[in-house]
């Protein structure tokens, strides 16, 4: 691979947690868990779940971003554009064209929020809000906002989706393809995925307790997170703060199941090993894991056996962030992405909430408050139905 | 970019692309708006009991993709990168109409599981116990495309050496009805029916025995007019050292809506004196109906023949060595792509 950096130079997200970088930091170093009984979608399973919910309703994230009243914007689409538009002005871009750039969306279920209430009554509306169903909608609406005309592509590989859409754009930025890039992630909650995860039977009824011996599944969230990614040659020429680098990647796939990950981590292994021989390193030199850690039987087993593979019984302090968010499908990868960045940036890393006790066949323990260390390397997972796992590593920045 | 080299090309569309010897001989045509495609006997590519589960677009997906590597005589390839436009709409129609009819109760996961739009990827992967990268791109209309600038960028990192890509789209049955309602109420609708269909051809970094084109180009973009059209339909021959004169053929996505005057344009001016061919009357409208397009590319490379149903004009060359392929819906998910000979 062509040897350019890859610097992040700006980051935006919202989530549960927060509607800013600086809201998330603040939840993540006060234990402010995003985690409660559904607000905004009227579900029947409302008692039963509790999911990662930005409390905003549509109405009122539309008018952050000025929206006639009527107009075909998903959930999905709003918190994209809420999200991509803060990454654009932390990365102080002023003529967003003036180099190379591109934008890599993501998203899992799109603007299903909206295609569920008009399915099954054809009318006047739904005949503007058709289009928003697919996945390319919102990341039309993103690039339309950001004044990106140029190289536009979305990725879907369900919750691996986002540490897709930044790898590729890591490496359009490394073989010179394009010199800046807006990558990331979002998915709107929907009674879709809601009923899906439910019938899969992976939804706790309580607060998600990640690698935890007794944990009963996973609480859905939803988010948006972008960051933006610039070229050596874009750093230097506009003098810019470096929040951090992308160090490595990797991307293979369990070929197990359909959405079961392997018994022995077939896929994460890969996906780890291929990140640390692009960032040319040794397991040894990551200090802080941000793991999957969906808090399902299945995926933290197969995860933790997965990073035991490569480390042994040496393995490096490491936490799931998702008892703060839920698991955010599709955006999971980026707003990890960002909570890498905030680690490295200040040395800190971010409790797994509510754990108690270790799983048995992994004897893992993780980090349960926050913890100041040096980092220098932060390696991220995400692993997504049909086998597609990924794994991020980020460095610090200079 | 380096070249990469096409090894073998299989259609799956409403025309018998997959049975018919002869290219694009035996046309059928269609009643209605829609165009369903001509499946072929699921069983010599998958197992009965994997089939059952499978909607169409993952059958279709997983035999076009199997026929490619068979054709390639490839047995695993390096990585598996697919688009779709849709994704498995019958799936997430069948869980939504579960949902819906029944006050989110009595549900099972089978069609929810299958729903995601990385399916066909996964099934495939699955099915050749293929553990290497694997990556969906829903790129509406360049979702295909998406697919094989990737395979491109790896070909020539030399990430992988060979590589199975592919495109897919299933028309479904009740969301295909509302587009087509909400289709017909524009003032210039598109014309050509909706269909559906799986593509899939293997790459490769070096050239084999049985590479037959070349891919040498490929550039998407998100906006154009026809005001900007002709500069960068040049811009991205120059990158790839040509010039409009070179193109031997210049194969067109009208779809016979508003938007087929950027088309138009290109055709009235720098692409006056070239072959002219157009394809979604055969195919029909879909996100990856493009990929039809590229198919139909490499086989008139390979044949060096055109069939005169594609052609849009009677102008003929020689040969066909350098075809350019112009995409885009609705003025958006441009996509230019160049096929060579090799």
């Amino acid at each position: 691979m062509s040897q350019n950096r890859v610097a992040i130079t700006g980051m935006g997200i919202m989530s549960s947690i927060g509607n800013s970088v600086e809201e998330n930091l603040h939840a993540l170093l006060n234990n402010k868990k995003g985690i409660a009984p559904i607000v905004n979608i009227e579900t029947r399973h409302k008692n039963e779940i509790k999911v990662g919910e930005v409390l905003q309703t549509n109405a009122e994230l539309s008018k952050i971003l000025n929206l006639p009243e009527e107009h075909n914007y998903s959930r999905t689409a709003l918190l994209g554009c809420i999200a991509a538009k803060q990454a654009v002005k932390q990365a102080n871009i002023r003529d967003i064209e003036a180099f190379k750039t591109g934008l890599i969306s993501s998203t899992s279920v799109g603007g299903m929020d909206l295609t569920e209430k008009h399915f099954q009554n054809y009318n006047a509306e739904s005949r503007r809000l058709i289009n928003s169903h697919h996945a390319v909608d919102s990341t039309e609406k993103i690039a339309e906002l950001l004044g990106i005309t140029d190289f536009t592509s979305t990725i879907s590989t369900a919750c691996s989706s986002a540490a897709n859409a930044i790898m590729l754009g890591a490496r359009l930025i490394k073989s010179g393809q394009l010199d800046r890039v807006i990558v990331g992630g979002t998915d709107g909650l929907a009674k879709f995925t809601i009923n899906g995860f439910k019938t899969l039977m992976i939804l706790s009824d309580t607060d998600c307790t990640p690698f935890d011996a007794n944990r009963k599944g996973l609480n859905l969230g939803e988010a948006a997170a972008y960051l933006v990614l610039e070229s050596d040659t874009v750093v230097k020429q506009e003098n810019k703060t470096v929040l951090g680098y992308l160090a490595g990647y990797g991307n293979a796939n369990d070929a197990f199941h359909q959405t079961a990950s392997s018994e022995n981590g077939e896929g994460a292994f890969l996906a780890m090993s291929k990140a640390l021989k692009i960032a040319e390193l040794n397991p040894i030199d990551i200090n802080y894991i941000n793991a999957h850690g969906t808090a399902t039987p299945n995926n933290d087993l197969s995860e933790g056996k997965a990073i035991k593979r490569i480390y042994g019984d040496s393995v490096p302090d490491f936490s799931s962030t998702k008892a703060f968010t839920g698991h955010t499908l599709a955006a999971a990868g980026a707003i990890e992405a960002v909570y890498s960045i905030l680690a490295l940036q200040n040395d800190v890393m971010f409790p797994n909430l509510n754990f108690k006790t270790a799983i048995p066949e992994l004897s893992m323990v993780p980090i349960t408050e926050v913890t100041k260390k040096p980092l220098n390397y932060v390696l991220s997972n995400s692993f997504g139905f049909g086998g597609n796992c990924s794994t991020l590593i980020f460095s610090k920045g200079l | 970019m380096k070249p990469c080299y096409i090894n073998s090309a299989v259609s799956i569309s409403a025309q018998d692309t997959l049975n018919d010897s002869i290219f694009l001989e035996h046309i059928l045509s269609f009643e209605g708006k829609l165009a369903r495609a001509i499946h072929p006997n699921y069983k010599l590519f998958i197992s009965p009991i994997a089939s059952r589960r499978m909607a169409t677009g993952v059958k279709m997906g997983v035999a076009a993709a199997k026929k490619a590597l068979e054709l390639a005589k490839l047995e695993t390839p390096d990585a598996i990168i697919t688009g779709t436009g849709i994704g498995c709409i019958e799936d997430s129609e069948k869980f939504l109409n579960a949902i819906l009819d029944n006050d989110e109760q009595y549900l099972t996961p089978t069609s929810f599981i299958q729903s995601t739009h990385n399916t066909v990827g996964a099934q495939i992967a699955l099915t050749l116990k293929c553990k290497g990268y694997n990556v969906t791109y829903v790129q509406g209309a360049a979702s295909f495309e998406s697919a094989i600038l990737d395979a491109q960028l790896m070909l020539h990192e030399n990430e992988a050496n060979t590589i199975l890509v592919g495109g897919t789209d299933e028309l479904g049955k009740f969301l295909i009805n509302d587009i087509i309602l909400a289709e017909e109420a524009e003032e210039h609708p598109i014309l050509t029916p909706f269909g559906e269909g799986a593509h899939f051809f293997t790459l490769s970094s070096l050239k084999q025995n049985n590479s037959f084109c070349v891919l040498k180009g490929l550039k998407i973009f998100n906006k154009a007019t026809t005001e900007t059209i002709q500069t960068k339909v040049e811009a991205f021959l120059k990158e790839n050292h040509l010039i409009p004169e070179d193109i031997d053929a210049i194969i067109l996505g009208k779809n016979g809506d508003a938007f087929d005057i950027l088309y138009q344009s290109l055709q009235d001016s720098i692409f006056k004196y070239t072959p002219q061919l157009h394809y979604k009357h055969l195919c029909g409208e879909f996100f990856t109906a493009s990929a039809f397009g590229f198919w139909a590319a490499t086989i008139i490379i390979k044949q060096q023949y055109i069939p005169d149903v594609l052609k849009l004009n009677s102008i003929d060359k020689s040969g066909y060595k350098n075809v350019l392929l112009y995409n885009q819906l609705k003025g958006q998910q441009h996509s230019f792509t160049l096929l060579s000979s090799c």
